[in-house]
This record gives structure tokens, C-alpha cells and sequence, in this order.
């Protein structure tokens, strides 16, 4: 693209990010590490899901939700994140890929199921290659209710581990 | 006694600001992308979040995982201590010379590609290989372009360099010169992992260069890997812009030119990455194998400075 026209585009545009609601509050049942606030790097595991989900973790990352300004961000190891966010049924195949990725998170770290696939197996509970919900094969700290959630919905859950 | 007072100052300073450097960074292409952006205190936070966290090991990996990142983190803070920042003053016993500031980083490079090879996973394999294919790229191109500032002085400490070009406006603005300071910024962004040929912010695993050596480091380890490849940012475009800019260091440790001293490198250095950062979003990183033309590219402005500043000298 011409750099101009881009840069005519960015004075147009200017901010569009949503402005920020204000912080969730905190829910002490959840015993979040406090070494986590104010930084959180989210590693997004897909079990299983329908890809519903993914497009709403996409938003969420995205400019207008920009769950970045509250200090999260995706990366690319299980060895950099200290929140796994996993989203769908836990199909059979990937049981040993999600329980090696949790192992290979450092501790402190948070695990938050998103959608209601991850939640309680929503729509495939009881299909032939369903292993269980995410809460079945490893530890869950924060649930994301929806199918599919709504991007605010996960913004919120990751505000509650960045504090901000 | 002075000299070692004024260079454990340009340490502390330059490690205190290089986190601001690079949130400065990150929040002016946040702000272009139209986004709030995580403030420019976000690398402290992360820097001291991982410091928190407990490193994790893969099963079957070696010492080098341990070690390199403190390789790479004390490379760094030695380049800072040499290149001259904040002043020109330098330790006696350890010229900062042109030569001993490349093998330095040279030191940090290998010491990245080894613990990329570590664990022995694919990415960390990829990631080394074209790590070292751009640092026997890049570090010719520095030597030269240096070399080429240094001809008219007739020395190749990095300190003198700046001090005699500070004492002449003419000898900052030679086409040698110039064309030497536009070689030495490509081979920076080339050498600290910026577009258009690595991606910092990547996810893609196949493209990945910087990333990919990481991606086995976890917690304290990471810090400093973190902390020593921001370091190489701060002294690399430093020592630019201190080249290309040659005043306002302080050679005394008179109060007063220590603040001036410190205030210019500040304002420069951040200048300068919002620079950066702001032709960073008008860029795509450019494809692998298009990356050794670039830097000839850019060795040859190199070349030609050094050719100008012999027939002009
Ligand atoms: S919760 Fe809904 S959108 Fe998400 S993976 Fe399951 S079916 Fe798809």
C-alpha cells in the first residue's frame, strides 16, 4: 500500500479502540497469583473448538476490544505464557497436547476455559470423540460462558488476572 | 577513578531506560494501529513479572540454557559500559575500541544461536541458522561503516570518533559520513531483530528469527534474554545516534554536564525509536532469502563511505 494513502488512513481513523469499561471486580474465590498483575502473557490452546471461539479471542486481541492495554499479550511458547486459554471440547487426540502444555507453563499459572465447549462440552457433550470438558483433564481457574463468548466476556476473565 | 565513576553512570542509566526505549516503541506503533497501546511501563512490568516466575528446564537440556541467557545479558552491559552514551570518558585499562565493541556482540550472538540449538527443537534449530546467517551479514557492514567515520579521525575509538566529530560540524555532515550512518542503521534494525527483517512481534513459528532461539526459555531465564537483547537495542541506536548526533556527552563529572548528558541521550534514544516504531507500521518484514541483498545492500554504502572518506581525506 502507498505509504501515504496509509498514513492518511491513520490520521483519519485516529483511535479506534473502544473506550475501556471499567475493571471487573475482583473475585477473591479465585485465588489469582498476584505476581501476575499488571503483565500477562496468554498462550491459546485449541482442543477441539467449532473455531467460534477463536474468532472471539481474535476480536478480543484485536484493535476495538484491545485487550493489550490492559497488559495482556499472546505469545508464541507455553514457556512464555502465564495464562493458557483454552477453547473447545477436549477431543481424544488432544488430551496429551493440552496436559504437556500445561506442564510446560511455569508456575504461577492460570488457566481459563473459554466457551461453553471448554466449559461443560456445550453442544458435542456426549459425541464419540469427545474426552471431556477441559475441567476434566486439567485444573481450571476462571470459566468464559457462551457459545461463543462474547469478546468483552474474555476481556473481562483476563482483567481479573492483570488487575488493571 | 573518574573515568570508572562516569561509565558505571552510563550503565545504570542506559539499563534504567532501555525498558521506557522499547514501551516507547511498542505504544507508538500501538497508537498508529489505532490502539490504546499498554503504556510505556509495560516492559518494566514484564520484566519483573518474569523475574517472579519460576525457569522452567526442558528434560535433556544443558547448562547452555542457563548459561546463555547471563552470556548474552553480561555481553550487552559490557557493549553499554564501552559505547559511548551518555560519556566519552572510557575505562583505561579497556579501549573502547571498534573492534572490541563487535566481538562483544559477537559474544551475545553466538551465545543466542547455541541456546537456540539447545533443546534441540525445529524452530530453535531455524531460528539459530538464520540468526547467523545475518549476523556474518551484518557484522562486516558495522565494521565498516565505523571504519569510514574513523579514517578522517585517524582512530578507531569509538569515543574519539564522536568527540572529533562534536568539535567539527563539517566532518558530521561528508557524504561519507552520511552514507556510513544510513549503512550502520540498517544493519541495527537487521541486528536487533526489527522489520523489515525479523518480526518482533511474531507468532508465526516459520518466521520467526529472535523468537524462535526463545521459545524454550521460560521465567528468569527469559528476563534476561529479554533484558539483554533490549540492552543490544539501546547501545546499537545509541551508538547512531551518538554518531550521527555527536553532542551533548559529558567528558567531566561536572553535575551539570552529567544532567545535559543524560537528558540528551534520553531524548535522542527515544526519538529516535518513535522513529523507528512509526516506519516499523509502513513496513512488511521482507522475505528470507530478499534479507542478503538488503544488508550487501547496505555493505555497500558502507563501501562507498569508506571510498569517500579516503578520497576526501
Ligand atoms: S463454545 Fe460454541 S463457538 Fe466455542 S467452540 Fe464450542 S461450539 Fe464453537
Amino acid at each position: 500500500m502507498n505509504p501515504l494513502r496509509l498514513l492518511k488512513l491513520i490520521a483519519r481513523n485516529g483511535r479506534f479502540a473502544e473506550p475501556a469499561p471499567p475493571a471487573p471486580p475482583e473475585d477473591p474465590a479465585l485465588h489469582l497469583p498476584s505476581s501476575l498483575r499488571g503483565s500477562v502473557q496468554v498462550r491459546h490452546v485449541d482442543t477441539g473448538s467449532c473455531n467460534g471461539c477463536e474468532i472471539e479471542l481474535g476480536a478480543a486481541f484485536g484493535g476495538v476490544y484491545d485487550v493489550e492495554r490492559y497488559g495482556a499479550r499472546l505469545v508464541a511458547s507455553p514457556r512464555h505464557a502465564d495464562v493458557l486459554a483454552v477453547t473447545g471440547v477436549v477431543t481424544h487426540n488432544m488430551v496429551e497436547p493440552l496436559l504437556r502444555t500445561v506442564e510446560a507453563t511455569p508456575q504461577p499459572r492460570v488457566v481459563i476455559a473459554i466457551g461453553d465447549c471448554a466449559r461443560d462440552c456445550g453442544l458435542f457433550a456426549g459425541a464419540y470423540g469427545v474426552a471431556g470438558s477441559v475441567s476434566d483433564i486439567v485444573d481450571v481457574d476462571i470459566t468464559v460462558p457462551g457459545c461463543p463468548p462474547h469478546p468483552a466476556a474474555i476481556v473481562a476473565a483476563l482483567r481479573q488476572v492483570t488487575g488493571r | 577513578m573518574i573515568d570508572v565513576f562516569l561509565v558505571i553512570l552510563q550503565v545504570l542509566v542506559a539499563t534504567a531506560i532501555t525498558p521506557l526505549l522499547v514501551g516507547v516503541m511498542r505504544q507508538v506503533r500501538a497508537r498508529m494501529e489505532g490502539r490504546v497501546g499498554a503504556g510505556l511501563l509495560q516492559p518494566y512490568r514484564d520484566v519483573r513479572k518474569l523475574l517472579a516466575k519460576e525457569p522452567l528446564r526442558a528434560d535433556g537440556s544443558s547448562i547452555v540454557l542457563i548459561a546463555a541467557p547471563l552470556v548474552l545479558l553480561v555481553s550487552s552491559l559490557m557493549v553499554i559500559a564501552l559505547v559511548p552514551l551518555v560519556t566519552t570518558a572510557y575505562l583505561p585499562s579497556i579501549p573502547n575500541d571498534l573492534f572490541v565493541v563487535v566481538s562483544l556482540l559477537l559474544i551475545g550472538t553466538v551465545a543466542l544461536a547455541l541456546l537456540g540449538l539447545d533443546a534441540g527443537t525445529a524452530f530453535g534449530g531455524m531460528g539459530s541458522s538464520r540468526h547467523m546467517m545475518i549476523a556474518a551479514l551484518v557484522e562486516p557492514t558495522v565494521l565498516m561503516s565505523v571504519y569510514a567515520l574513523s579514517i578522517p579521525v585517524g582512530s578507531s575509538t569509538l569515543s574519539r570518533i564522536v568527540l572529533a566529530r562534536g568539535a567539527d560540524v563539517t566532518r558530521v555532515v561528508t557524504p561519507a559520513g552520511l552514507l556510513a550512518v544510513v549503512a550502520l542503521v540498517v544493519v541495527v534494525l537487521a541486528e536487533t531483530g526489527r522489520l523489515p527483517v525479523d518480526n518482533p512481534s511474531t507468532h508465526l513459528e516459520l518466521t520467526m528469527i529472535h523468537e524462535g532461539m526463545v521459545l524454550e526459555s521460560a521465567g528468569r531465564d527469559l528476563a534476561w534474554l529479554e533484558l539483554g537483547s533490549w540492552l543490544r537495542l539501546t547501545a546499537l541506536l545509541g551508538l547512531v545516534v551518538n554518531l550521527a548526533l555527536p553532542w551533548g556527552l559529558a567528558d567531566t563529572a561536572q553535575p551539570l554536564a552529567l544532567l545535559i548528558a543524560v537528558a540528551a541521550l534520553c531524548a535522542k534514544l527515544l526519538v529516535a525509536g518513535g522513529l523507528i516504531a512509526a516506519a516499523e507500521v509502513f513496513m512488511a518484514k521482507v522475505r528470507l532469502f530478499r534479507v542478503p541483498e538488503l544488508l550487501a545492500g547496505s555493505f555497500v554504502l558502507a563501501f562507498l563511505a569508506v571510498t569517500a572518506s579516503y578520497l576526501a581525506g
